[in-house]
């Protein structure tokens, strides 16, 4: 008798779970969470917070907010961030200043805690939305952040 | 030679080993057990780890308070906000620091998001280990709503790096708690279809039902932890017992099974996914308004001495040791993993079953391995 209950139960439930399935089946689309991600290029917009990579906006001066202070390189845990600065003198007051040369990020490294942003004091650097991040060679994925030739917006001071 | 002898000779079982992994699918991971195994039945199991090993502990010797912060996320992978809380947590108590009200309700809001989370997608990976697809892609899509919720207010899907020493890193998205209601809606109707799809299935059922037992005895005597001690009827939840963030203020129940055997670990996680949305559902409406950090000195130096904090991830208990020497680093720095503990039972679970139902029972213990192999 209660093989043929096992068999009953069996059956049964077999039919609950395939009506599940069954339902998901004929309502493919509704409710699905799937992004085509390559077609879908054009319109597809990251969080606001997503962490995609270290950026230094600089606005239409070619001036940027990063004085050097180095508040960055100390708070980054693996030495993503490099910072090669010189002391030259600031056209304005006529006296030697800190400056960056270059803000190296080495994206490859980086593990997006984002404590060198939190560490920021002049809001120099932000997180960028761009995740495409795959290249053929890793050197590519050391960047050079301050673009040629830009200098620190007047009046920003850490 | 007669004809008896030669039939006694070549009928004679002997055992071998067997390597199951490290690229198992089975096994979640890099993990290695060397089996020892007569015919089909499991004789004895020695977990071979190392393939993974990153050396955290060391690292954070190296490292600053705040930095730690962020290698805890790579231990228990699943649970990385509740990694992140357990450390803050101990750094904040050796500081005598106490967070805001915020603070404390927003980290239990989202340790009970990540708890569901985990617990989904160990669901998905169960039901594939005993041969059910469907539960994977299911599972997906629901896991899929938190993240969305993780990677609007922390800004990453997986490794959040949210909690910092004193509170918060930034406020809570104004999404954020409309985000939630609607995933709480939302799974509240497919939760139960979780039930009907696995949980009451008899090919399932037969997979689990007496398989794999632990005892109440041995759950303690192995100092397991987390579904896989509360399957076995041991009360170990530190939630409960030594509660920590807002966890006194919300009413919810520690689930307790007492079969200890796959299927009773299975519905205890079952059961605490209902008991992480109770929570929750408490909280979401009453945010306390306040401060999201305190603020704590740029170099935290901890005062000379030595510090422990548990908390309750998805698997278990989580510890974490601090000796300090009054530096800006730690002298040592020690977690307890839940997952270590938890695959030391699996000897006493599975020895004298067959290797198919040690598949089974492995899901069951909801093994992460870079959390055992730090």
């Amino acid at each position: 008798m209660s093989y043929f209950k096992d068999i009953y139960k069996g059956i049964k439930t077999l039919l609950t779970g395939m009506s599940i399935t069954g339902k998901y089946f004929l309502n493919a689309r509704k409710g699905a969470l799937t992004q085509e991600y390559p077609d879908n290029r054009d319109t597809l917009k990251m969080f606001d917070r997503f962490r995609g990579e270290v950026i230094m906006p600089h606005d239409e001066n070619n001036e940027h907010r990063c004085t050097g202070c180095q508040k960055c390189e100390i708070a980054c845990p693996n030495g993503s961030i490099e910072i090669i600065w010189d002391r030259q003198i600031d056209p304005e007051t006529g006296k030697k200043k800190k400056m960056i040369d270059q803000h190296i990020y080495h994206l490859g490294m980086c593990t997006m805690c984002s404590l060198c942003i939190q560490a920021c004091p002049t809001d120099a650097i932000k997180w960028g939305q761009n995740f495409e991040n795959s290249v053929y060679d890793r050197s590519y994925l050391t960047k050079v952040l301050n673009k040629s030739g830009s200098k620190v917006k007047a009046g920003v001071e850490d | 030679m007669t004809k008896d002898k030669i039939t006694n000779d070549s009928f004679k079982t002997q055992e071998y080993f067997v390597n199951m992994g490290p690229q198992h699918p089975a096994t979640h991971g890099v993990l290695r057990l060397i089996l020892t195994i007569d015919g089909e039945i499991i004789k004895n199991i020695e977990p071979d780890l190392g393939y993974i090993h990153r050396s955290i502990e060391k690292m954070c010797e190296r490292d600053s308070y705040q930095q730690i912060v962020h290698l805890t996320d790579r231990m228990d992978y699943l649970s990385s906000h509740i990694n992140n809380h357990a450390v803050c947590l101990t750094v904040e108590k050796s500081l005598e620091l106490e967070v805001t009200d915020r603070v404390k309700v927003i980290r239990t809001i989202i340790d009970e998001l990540t708890r569901i989370a985990s617990h989904t997608l160990w669901w998905g990976v169960m039901g594939m280990d005993v041969g059910a697809l469907t539960t994977y892609f299911l599972a997906f899509r629901d896991r899929e709503m938190i993240n969305d919720i993780f990677e609007e207010t922390c800004g990453a899907r997986l490794t959040m790096n949210y909690n910092i020493p004193g509170g918060l890193m930034n406020d809570i998205h104004p999404n954020f708690i409309k985000r939630v209601k609607e995933f709480l809606v939302h799974f509240r109707k497919k939760l139960p279809e979780y039930d009907s799809l696995l949980t009451n299935n008899v090919i399932f059922q037969k997979r689990t039902k007496g398989v794999g037992i632990l005892s109440y005895k041995d759950a303690i005597s192995y100092g397991v932890s987390g579904p896989v001690a509360r399957g076995s009827g041991y009360s170990s939840d530190v939630r409960k017992i030594h509660s920590y963030a807002a966890y006194d203020k919300v009413n919810f129940d520690e689930v307790l099974f007492t079969e200890g055997d796959t299927l009773s670990r299975y519905k205890v996680r079952i059961a605490e996914m209902w008991e992480s949305m109770k929570i929750i559902e408490q909280l979401i409406d009453n945010i306390p308004e306040g401060d999201i950090s305190v603020p704590t000195k740029a170099v935290i130096k901890l005062p000379k001495g030595e510090f422990y904090q548990k908390v309750e991830t998805a698997r278990g208990e989580l510890g974490v040791y601090i000796n300090s020497t009054g530096t800006k680093n730690p002298y040592r720095m020690k977690f307890r993993s839940p997952g270590l503990s938890n695959l030391n039972a699996l000897n006493q679970m599975v020895v004298g079953g067959k290797i198919g139902d040690l598949v089974a029972t492995m899901a069951s213990l909801d093994i992460v391995v870079p959390d055992i192999d730090r």
